[in-house]
């Protein structure tokens, strides 16, 4: 077993079909969600590039290193499975989920400071968006590292190998999908202006 | 270091990282306006497509997951592209 590309005719889905339809689910919310800010936006232009002025862009992109990072640790995890490299596998959830808990961490501070400030959802529309969005994608990181949290005990008993990795690859792509929210919530929010 | 690129997922990583980079520097410099609002939705095309293909794993999964969750790549870059467009009228 390798982790070579399978041929066209052995096609198939990583992880559980179920998994996939939740993950597209999630994905249509937060696009309805990620239009709404730019419809509202576009209505009052520069009051949106006027607070956006005030979002710490490092914070924001430090934490798109981390989860770039953290789903680079999951893909890993689950390529160890498949060469039934058991002590990477578990290696790999773990460093992956480390850096999600830096994601907490850096949010934190990036709330600290704007709810220290006297910022709240009702302070005026960007902000009502800007915490509204991110903290339903913080949630979403959070239930990740859970699922991450449960896939790491898993490993530990020897679970997953080249014998079966389902459950794995359902929690891995779980766990790629916040990344990929990320991936569109960090310019929209922090950058385009 | 060859070895390693030569697993797509550490290629992926590595695009990833250059590119929020890049996203990060346009902000930087305050870059707006028409042509950064494309260039910053073409990296976040280009970096979703990454996570979908090589960290989701789906280039070789049926051809209706890739079409599912690379047309909402498509459609939520359109949607914001529309947005600021009429913002930009």
């Amino acid at each position: 077993m390798t982790s070579v590309a399978a041929p066209p005719a052995t096609r198939r889905l990583p992880g559980d079909l179920a998994i996939w339809f939740f993950i597209l689910a999630e994905m249509l919310a937060f696009a309805v969600f990620f239009a709404t800010y730019a419809f509202a936006r576009a209505k009052n232009v520069e009051m949106f590039n006027l607070y956006q002025h005030t979002l710490d862009r490092n914070l924001g992109g430090l934490n798109t290193l981390l989860l770039i990072t953290g789903s680079w640790f999951v893909v890993l995890a689950v390529q160890a499975a498949h060469r039934d490299d058991t002590p990477a596998i578990s290696r790999n959830i773990l460093l992956g989920w480390l850096c999600g808990a830096g994601f907490l961490i850096v949010k934190v501070i990036e709330y600290a400071e704007k709810f220290g400030a006297g910022i709240s959802l009702s302070t005026n529309t960007f902000y009502m968006f800007y915490i509204s969005l991110t903290f339903f994608h913080f949630m979403h990181v959070i239930l990740g590292m859970v699922i991450l949290t449960v896939l790491w005990f898993q490993s530990r008993q020897g679970m997953y190998g080249s014998h079966g990795a389902n459950g794995l690859e359902s929690g891995a792509a779980y766990w790629h999908m916040v990344d990929l929210l990320w991936i569109v919530l960090f310019p929209l929010v922090y950058v385009m202006r | 270091m060859i070895t390693a690129l030569k697993n797509p997922a550490n290629r992926a990583w590595l695009v990833l990282i250059v590119a929020t980079a890049i996203t990060w520097y346009l902000g930087e410099v305050g870059a707006a306006g028409t042509g950064a609002i494309v260039a910053m939705l073409l990296i976040a095309f280009v970096k979703g497509r990454l996570v979908i293909l090589d960290f989701m794993e789906l280039r070789e999964a049926p051809k209706m997951w890739r079409i599912l969750l690379e047309g909402w790549l498509i459609l939520v870059s359109s949607l914001i592209l529309l947005a600021y467009w009429i913002s930009l009228k």
